[in-house]
């Protein structure tokens, strides 16, 4: 990395950075050598630390005004709502962002999944994002729990009873985390205390994340392993930072649409419902990032089974860089793989499409293939696909496939072959 | 075992740190755990009195004791009869309804599905008895899990009826 030989301009800059290498840090962060043919599905990197940044400081502000206490809560929020200037329009932000943060990150690990960003030797950065993805689904749960509606309070009810299905001390588990015999006001408090912590937590793992990132550098959709720098790549500065910026611009847009013109539509109305826990609503749905995992647990009719299956499928994507036996690491070379990608994808829409529904009759029928399916893609397709699958041959740089003047004569034939 | 692998004495002064060590980090953190289970106030909410002299047979009513929903009803002899005359190895959680309500026209149970804790619905479901609408499990007139995800059946908390019209939850 060239920041090793950066020398402030400044005699002040050079006194500071040689006693914190602050300066050389921003240095190393312009001048990252980053491949020249990233497409636009490598902007959510920029697009989720945006969205994490926006969610720490509404929900900074939010704090200033909420009120955690079972008998208040509710009212609170309305009270932001209504009275609090603004306030509408950060709790809206809020609470569509926790949206717009999964959308991002849903997309960022698909692309990851697409171009085998997850691989040698970037098992660690993929590890550490998805212990970041547990964390924020934590987070996202939890400050769903804090408006104190029906679906909060039911929600809350339902997930945390997850844990009263390990054997033997599940009972205690669950007064444990309630702080009581049902969810009520200890769980509130807590719940409102890890809410504002996580985040945080959060944080740390994202600069650990792009840590982890800087030292084999930057995957990319060739998925082939670069010389940096070279003429493959181009300086983060000012490169990918503008096509970084008009990227978080576009989705502003979506982010912008939501906000104004239909900020309820991802939520459920029940929630403007006090809790009250006498009455469960008739339908219990979670937020729509949720409703994948939830259909994997209702597909299961047991419930030990149940739960263990869909915590199951969340920590199989952890070992995924182990169960992927392919060396190649971009699906464009990978004919068979692509098409498994596509059906995955699917696989998923269609899961998170059944939890939103009663489980009953075909639903439950489909949301049970689907959750087996997903199983067997990771844990049969996989690891056979990457021994049996021809893949096509991958090119030796990034600027040969384009050029052609490949070292490799055969490689440039074989080019005009497939033209 | 050569003299290389015999134990030194700066081995002993190791392993007795990290015990020691282990023990003291394990007393700082066990209050930190602690201080989330269920406090005094909340323990001191044991038990509810609930007056029953105006209910009707087929009637049920739902009280709060300890943050959850407690279903308190009065059974018709039909309602009792069918809840009797299930062959046990019918249930997946066999329990003698006999032993679930002492007396069989007052059933009290927690109204607190076992699969994930929402709230059944009462007189619904295949079975007469109730139906929770969070994933789908059937209860029968005796509160005995019949159909769905819910291992076991609703759970009969500690009750006593302190004369004819009331009962004390607890």
């Amino acid at each position: 990395m060239s920041d090793h030989n950066y020398v402030p301009s400044s005699k002040l800059g050079k006194w500071f950075n040689d006693r914190l290498p602050l300066l050389s840090l921003s240095a190393h962060l312009q001048e990252y050598p980053t491949p020249k043919n990233l497409n636009y599905w490598w902007t959510f990197g920029g697009i989720l630390t945006f969205c994490l940044i926006a969610q720490i400081i509404t929900g900074v502000v939010l704090a200033m005004h909420y009120v955690a206490h079972a008998d208040l809560a509710f009212d609170s929020v309305e009270h932001i709502m209504r009275d609090v200037n603004y306030g509408w329009l950060i709790r809206y932000v809020h609470a569509n962002g926790a949206s717009m943060f999964f959308l991002a990150v849903y997309i960022h690990i698909f692309r990851s999944l697409y171009y085998g960003s997850y691989k040698s030797p970037r098992e660690v950065i993929w590890i550490i994002g998805m212990i970041i993805y547990l964390l924020m689904m934590a987070t996202a749960f939890m400050g769903y729990v804090l408006p104190w509606g029906q679906m909060s309070f039911w929600g809350a009810t339902v997930i945390t009873n997850l844990f009263s299905a390990v054997p033997l001390v599940g009972e205690s588990i669950t007064n444990w985390l309630w702080g009581g015999y049902a969810v009520d006001n200890p769980t509130l408090t807590r719940f409102f205390s890890l809410h504002y912590l996580l985040p945080f937590l959060i944080f740390g793992l994202v600069i650990l994340h792009i840590w982890a990132l800087h030292v084999p550098g930057n995957n990319n959709p060739v998925g082939i392993d670069l010389k940096k720098p070279s003429k493959d790549t181009v300086p983060f500065h000012p490169y990918i930072v503008i096509k970084d910026l008009f990227a978080l611009l576009l989705f502003l847009i979506v982010f912008a649409f939501f906000v104004f013109y239909a900020p309820n539509i991802l939520g459920h109305s029940d929630n403007y419902i006090e809790a009250n826990p006498m009455v469960t609503p008739a339908h219990i749905v979670p937020e729509w990032y949720l409703l994948p995992f939830y259909a994997i647990l209702r597909s299961v009719p047991d419930k030990l089974f149940g739960v263990i299956a869909m915590f199951a499928s969340i920590f199989i994507l952890i070992i995924l860089p182990w169960l992927d036996t392919s060396k190649v690491r971009s699906a464009i070379f990978r004919p068979l793989y692509k098409q498994f990608y596509w059906i995955l994808v699917i696989d998923v829409i269609l899961l998170g499409y059944m939890g939103a529904m009663p489980a009953e009759g075909t639903y439950l029928l489909i949301a049970r293939i689907a959750t087996t399916y997903y199983f067997v893609h990771f844990l049969i397709i996989l690891p056979i696909l990457g021994k049996k699958e021809k893949t096509l041959e991958v090119p030796q740089s990034i600027t040969e496939p384009v050029l052609g003047g490949s070292s490799n004569p055969e490689m440039v034939k074989k080019k005009d072959l497939f033209n | 075992m050569s003299d290389q692998k015999k134990p030194k004495r700066r081995d002993f002064l190791f392993t007795a740190s990290y015990a020691i060590g282990a023990v003291g980090i394990g007393a700082a953190v066990w209050p930190l755990v602690d201080q989330m289970n269920p406090d005094r106030s909340v323990k001191a909410l044991a038990s509810t009195e609930v007056d029953v002299s105006s209910l009707e047979p087929g009637k049920s009513i739902t009280v709060l004791w300890r943050g959850k929903p407690v279903f308190i009803k009065r059974r018709t002899q039909d309602e009792i009869a069918e809840a009797r005359s299930v062959d046990l190895k019918d249930l997946p959680h066999p329990e003698k309804d006999e032993d679930r309500a002492k007396n069989p026209e007052w059933l009290v149970m927690l109204g607190v599905c076992t699969h994930l804790g929402c709230v059944p619905l009462g007189d619904k479901g295949e079975y007469n008895g109730w139906f929770c609408p969070c994933h789908g499990s059937h209860y029968d007139t005796s509160g005995r899990i019949r159909k769905g995800p819910a291992p076991t059946n609703l759970e009969v908390p500690k009750y006593e009826f302190l004369n004819s019209n009331t009962i004390k939850i607890g």
